[in-house]
């Protein structure tokens, strides 16, 4: 699904990500981790096309597209979603309005009729009780007066409601009390199936309590030093991620 | 280019003002110029008794001592007078029934989405169509009549109705007010007229929609609408005009009287002709509308949306004379390209417990001035008045510019004045969270405009709401990136 090969990419010319090598098929979990500053959320920039986020070199190929060359709302469209670290507020914007347009843009880049009001109505009802999104915050506008809970959980609906083919989670943990993060993992592993892949961004290993990988990775000044499956995780929460970036250094 | 990426910015640049197309009727036209005899031709043409001749012509000596007003936050090429024609109107006379109204200009109201048929979908609203000088068509006055309410023409009014006109037209804004207030009492051409009788209710919306067609006319519209004691109403106006390389000129007066316990909504749409990217053309919207609530517990409240014209400059007001009255004013103003608009209220307490609200929304785009204007003014009596302003102001790109002058003149200790401003830009971070939801930019930005105008919105009825998040989406266009 997505082939990322030697990616590099700066902010305000400075180099950030040096070199980052990733496959990721459908039906995938991985977990990117990897201390303050290592290039994580970067990459979830990156590859959902933010303004001054800027590849340098490599390539990114999803579903046999050059990601990079697109917009943002076409990777968008194309089936790429990014919960956000801080969910922005829209005031006046009521979430079921954002995402009638949202899935209605996508539907129509993809050949498909747009949505009845009822079945749309009916859709978002469903996805809400998934993701146990309480039903008084449709309504409201997008975020705002939201607590730090029911925004991480909020991007969850939009992704549960959207269906991206791939789902970049962006610390979705970070501000989570243990309640709020466990109803939001449960949300995320609903929504999880064989055809779409996820890439959480993380800097603690609890949230791969809940949602467990397939592969861990680990980010050190921005290029991969470690892969491996989900027991990585538990090893980098013992040994700190000294001890990772130690290794890469002597290797 | 490749191809349909052409044709879809063909699309765009005609979509940018699709009202400007000019309708085909014979007209009657005054020859260019103002003076005793045109003042005196325009009200013979309306077969008015000679107090209103009196009125006008006194409105008119009056209005050639008065200096054109320079001190609003606007730049204007200096307007001669003499080179406006001042009447301009169809050359048929207005037909008795619907069924006799010229089909092209039924045709041309259809077109800018009026409803002119009584059993379209849009039952519900009653129209008053202004075609340059002269109402053409008003609809549904029978029902209307039944229930004691008068929805006609100004100058049928004047004809049919001259105690009431004459007991309060020129009340609320005297021709001394100002210079535009002055020309239009000598000139005014047409407009509306309601009276709402005691303790009725208006069943349905009433409006009006005004089209400038004729090339350098100046239409000067007059309306005046009374809701008795106990009375309500809702009424509002639309307006458009072709897009000409002249400036065309539109100076209206409206004044509004809610008697004790009476309550007059009045909403606006306005999207005259504003000129092309580089500020040629577009209509000078100088308009001077003012509400006066008599009488206790009354309620005005204003509400406009403002995309068009090249220059505005317009204050809908509130005398809050009757005790415990109350008076709003909610007002989303869009100028892009080289659109500039310098409106906001004015509140006057002068009754005990009087209480007025005011919400401005500015948005600016392009090389656009978007001024807000606002004064507060408690007078002596009023004990325990109450005044909340708000007024906000986004910014979209780096060449425009927004300005906020609110003016406070407080005579009365207890009073409660509070005003909040907020200037922004439009944040690339809100944008961005929508693309990432699939939506393009300009479709992004029109989202978190409207979001940002809800408030104004959702004053306004339900048809016309609508109507003017689309307005402000097609106005968006083409105002990012």
């Amino acid at each position: 699904m997505l082939t990322i090969k030697n990616l590099h990419a700066e902010i305000d010319g400075k180099p950030i990500l040096k070199g980052i090598d990733l496959q990721v098929n459908a039906g995938e979990t991985h977990a990117v981790m990897g201390p303050n500053g290592s290039g994580k959320s970067t990459l979830a920039h990156v590859l959902s096309g933010r303004e001054g986020y800027t590849p340098t070199e490599g390539e990114v190929i999803f579903e046999g597209k050059n990601l990079l060359e697109m917009e943002p709302e076409e990777r968008a469209r194309e089936g790429v979603f990014l919960a956000f670290q801080y969910p922005i507020e829209i005031p006046g914007v009521s979430n079921t309005n954002l995402l009638k347009e949202g899935l209605n843009e996508i539907r129509k880049h993809r050949g498909e009729p747009e949505l009845s009001a009822g079945d749309f109505l009916k859709l978002v009802r469903e996805k809400a009780k998934l993701v146990e999104m309480k039903k008084e915050l449709l309504n409201r506008s997008v975020n705002e007066g939201f607590s730090g809970g029911e925004k991480k959980r909020n991007e969850i609906f939009q992704l549960a409601v959207l269906d991206p083919k791939l789902a970049l989670l962006d610390e979705t943990d970070s501000g989570l009390d243990i309640d709020a993060l466990r109803v939001v993992a449960k949300g995320v592993n609903a929504v999880r199936n064989e055809k779409n892949a996820f890439l959480l961004v993380t800097h603690y290993q609890r949230l791969l309590n809940y949602i467990v990988p397939d592969f861990v990775h680990v980010l050190a000044d921005g290029t991969i030093v470690k892969s491996g499956g989900k027991e990585l995780a538990l090893e980098l929460e013992e040994r700190g991620y000294e001890w990772i970036s130690e290794k890469a250094e002597s290797a | 280019m490749a191809n349909d990426e052409k044709a879809e910015l063909e699309r765009l640049a005609n979509e940018e003002y699709k009202y400007g197309f000019v309708t085909d009727v014979e007209s009657e036209t005054l020859p260019k110029g103002l003076n005793e005899d045109v003042v005196r031709w325009i009200s013979a043409k309306k077969g008015e008794p000679a107090w209103m001749t009196e009125k006008r012509l006194a409105a008119f000596r009056r209005w050639t001592k008065m200096p054109e007003p320079h001190w609003a936050n606007v730049e204007i090429a200096p307007i001669d007078y003499q080179e406006l024609s001042y009447y301009s109107g169809p050359k048929k006379d207005r037909p008795k029934s619907l069924d006799e109204v010229d089909p092209e200009l039924l045709e041309t109201f259809e077109k800018l989405g009026v409803p002119m048929q009584e059993r379209a979908a849009l039952a519900g609203v009653a129209v008053d169509a202004v075609f340059d000088s002269v109402s053409v068509a008003t609809t549904y006055r029978e029902e209307l009549a039944e229930r004691g309410i008068i929805f006609s023409s100004i100058s049928e009014a004047i004809r049919e109705h001259p105690d009431l006109v004459k007991k309060y037209i020129g009340t609320v804004v005297p021709p001394s007010d100002n210079f535009y207030a002055a020309m239009n009492s000598a000139v005014f051409s047409d407009g509306t007229f309601v009276y709402v009788p005691k303790g009725v209710r208006c069943p349905m919306e009433l409006s009006t929609y005004f089209r400038i067609n004729a090339a350098n006319t100046g239409q000067f519209e007059r309306t005046l609408i009374i809701a008795d004691e106990g009375a309500y109403v809702s009424y509002l106006e639309g307006c458009t005009a072709p897009i000409r390389d002249e400036n065309q000129l539109h100076a209206a007066v409206v004044e509004l009287i809610a008697h004790k316990d009476a309550e007059i909504k009045y909403s606006t749409v306005q999207n005259w002709y504003a000129g092309d990217k580089e500020g040629k053309g577009g209509v000078y919207n100088f308009v001077t509308k003012r509400g006066l609530c008599e009488g206790e517990n009354s309620k005005i409240s204003w509400t406009q949306v403002e995309t068009g014209s090249a220059i505005t400059w317009k204050y809908p007001s509130c005398i809050l004379r009757g005790d415990n009255s109350v008076g709003e004013f909610y007002s989303v103003a869009l100028t892009r390209n080289r659109q500039q608009a310098d409106t906001g209220t004015k509140m006057v307490h002068l009754g005990k417990n009087t209480k007025s609200n005011v919400v401005s929304k500015g948005i600016s785009a392009g090389y656009s001035q978007n001024s807000y204007r606002g004064l507060v003014k408690v007078g002596k009596n009023a004990e325990g008045a109450r005044n909340f302003s708000q007024c906000d102001s986004l910014l979209i790109g780096d060449k425009c510019g927004a300005h906020t002058f609110p003016y406070l003149e407080i005579d009365n200790p207890s009073a409660q004045v509070e005003h909040e401003a907020t200037t922004s830009k439009i944040g690339e971070d809100r944008i961005f969270y929508l693309k990432q939801r699939g939506l393009d930019e300009e479709n992004a930005v029109s989202m978190i405009v409207n979001g940002y105008c809800k408030e104004v919105f959702r004053e306004l009825p339900m048809e016309f709401a609508v109507e003017a998040q689309k307005l402000l989406s097609v106005s968006l266009e083409g105002s990012v990136g």
